[in-house]
């Protein structure tokens, strides 16, 4: 069980990181929501439910349960995302994985598009955000698939 | 036999409301609470904790001259039995000093002062090995910090650290071990932080390792940039954590998954 935590991080280290230098995307927040895609297209859905199931790149397992059956050491720090796509538009998805601390400053959720605000980030994670603009995108068109 | 059981459900609930006007009501947990029945009786058992195998390598050490001056640590300090309690009441500022030393600092210092021999570096075989000979003779004792006013600093400096959002994640000791400790990371319990066991012998690690080092993997953890071994903040932390856990018994050489 341990395994998968530090597993987790061993992977988060060695990881490339995807976001490498590229210049973050500007974007523009509507009242709880941004409505329009970070890159201009639609995420795939199949790559975001990897991302979300990947230790080292969406984490978002480590808190979150969701409907990814065959990853079987999940999160109770968090909601589960499961029917998160019926609760939430896609423009709200993304702000909340852009950055949900605009909608509650003490959410522990890392904001997965900022590379402001943050102390003592290791080196190979510095400047650069946990995700990148196609992986939100990404996330965001399989978490709007989740109906319950 | 109604009337006993509602008795002593009064009974129990006054003692429950008295522990808590007392504030005696322990809601504090060692991380060997939160293993499972394997691993426990692994650290109960001492011919099964890997931990008590260091503490052989320990004890020769313990009777071994080394440096200069050719002496033992048995030679200053008797049988190591004499050192009960000790482990319960660092991190200390030793005489002379005007900052705290954990106990693996404290062995250094007579490595160096007394001995007169190379200090060994952070996660050394043979200082873990002293460290869990020593921490063993406070198995069972209370965690004391001492009262020394001078050590208010330091440890607000380790709280202030505790409380403190870092790295990428941006994430605290207390969000993890204060608000949400008893839930799953990824399926492992978190732990309150109580640093009751340590040097522990940590099954991931096939090793005994010190506080610093678990302190390094959460902070690995959340993408901060970990301090080197030897830094003032572990001892800082280190100084709150043992606050926070006063009273506590300790129970060194603890395994850890
Ligand atoms: C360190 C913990 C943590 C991580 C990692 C994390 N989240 Fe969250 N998330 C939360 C918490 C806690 C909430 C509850 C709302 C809040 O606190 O703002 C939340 C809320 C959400 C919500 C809204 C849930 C609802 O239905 O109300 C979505 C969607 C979400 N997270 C998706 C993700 C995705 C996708 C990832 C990974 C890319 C992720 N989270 C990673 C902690 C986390
Ligand atoms: C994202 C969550 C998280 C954060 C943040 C975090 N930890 Fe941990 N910590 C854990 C987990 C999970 C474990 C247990 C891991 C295991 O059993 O493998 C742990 C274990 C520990 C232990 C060992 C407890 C024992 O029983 O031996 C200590 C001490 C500790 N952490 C202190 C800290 C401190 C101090 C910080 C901040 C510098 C911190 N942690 C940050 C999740 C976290």
């Amino acid at each position: 069980m341990t395994r998968a935590w530090q597993l987790a991080f061993l992977l988060a280290l060695a990881a490339p990181v995807a976001s490498a230098q590229e210049a973050l995307r500007p974007y523009v927040v509507t009242g709880d929501a941004i409505q329009r895609s970070l890159t201009g297209r639609p995420g795939d859905a199949a790559r975001g439910r990897a991302i979300v199931a990947n230790r080292s790149a969406g984490l978002c397992l480590l808190c979150h349960s969701g409907p990814i059956p065959e990853e079987r050491f999940q999160g109770t720090l968090a909601p589960s995302l499961a029917g998160a796509g019926s609760r939430w538009s896609e423009g709200q998805l993304r702000l909340r994985i852009v950055d949900g601390a605009r909608l509650n400053p003490d959410t522990i959720m890392p904001a997965y598009y900022r590379i402001t605000g943050l102390q003592r980030v290791a080196r190979p994670f510095a400047g650069k955000t946990v995700l990148t603009a196609e992986q939100v995108e990404d996330v965001v068109a399989w978490l709007a698939t989740l109906k319950e | 036999m109604k009337a006993a059981r509602a008795a002593l459900g009064l009974v129990s609930l006054f003692a429950a409301t008295w522990a808590v006007a007392q504030g005696t009501l322990e809601t504090r947990r060692s991380g060997y609470q939160d293993m499972g029945a394997a691993l426990r009786q692994m650290q109960d058992d001492d011919t099964a904790n890997p931990g008590m195998l260091f503490v052989q390598l320990g004890a020769a050490a313990w009777d071994k001259p080394a440096g200069a001056s050719g002496k033992s640590c048995a030679d200053c300090h008797g049988a190591a039995s004499g050192m009960k309690g000790v482990a319960a009441r660092y991190p200390a500022i030793p005489p002379g000093a005007d900052k705290p030393v954990d106990l693996g600092g404290r062995i250094n210092l007579c490595r160096t002062g007394r001995q007169q021999a190379e200090p060994w570096p952070a996660e050394h075989r043979d200082l873990l090995a002293l460290e869990a000979l020593v921490a063993l003779q406070s198995r069972g004792e209370p965690i004391a910090p001492p009262a020394d006013p001078r050590l208010a600093p330091f440890r607000e400096r380790g709280a202030e650290i505790y409380r403190r959002r870092q790295g990428q994640l941006n994430l605290s000791c207390a969000i993890c071990h204060d608000d949400n400790a008893g839930k799953q990371l990824a399926g492992v319990v978190i732990p309150q932080a109580h640093p009751t066991g340590y040097p522990i012998y940590r099954l991931e690690w096939q090793a005994l390792g010190s506080l610093q080092r678990r302190l390094r993997n959460c902070l690995v953890g959340v993408r901060a940039d970990a301090w080197p071994l030897d830094a003032m903040e572990y001892v800082e932390l280190e100084t709150y954590l043992m606050d926070r856990a006063r009273g506590m018994k300790i129970e060194s050489p603890a395994v850890r998954p």
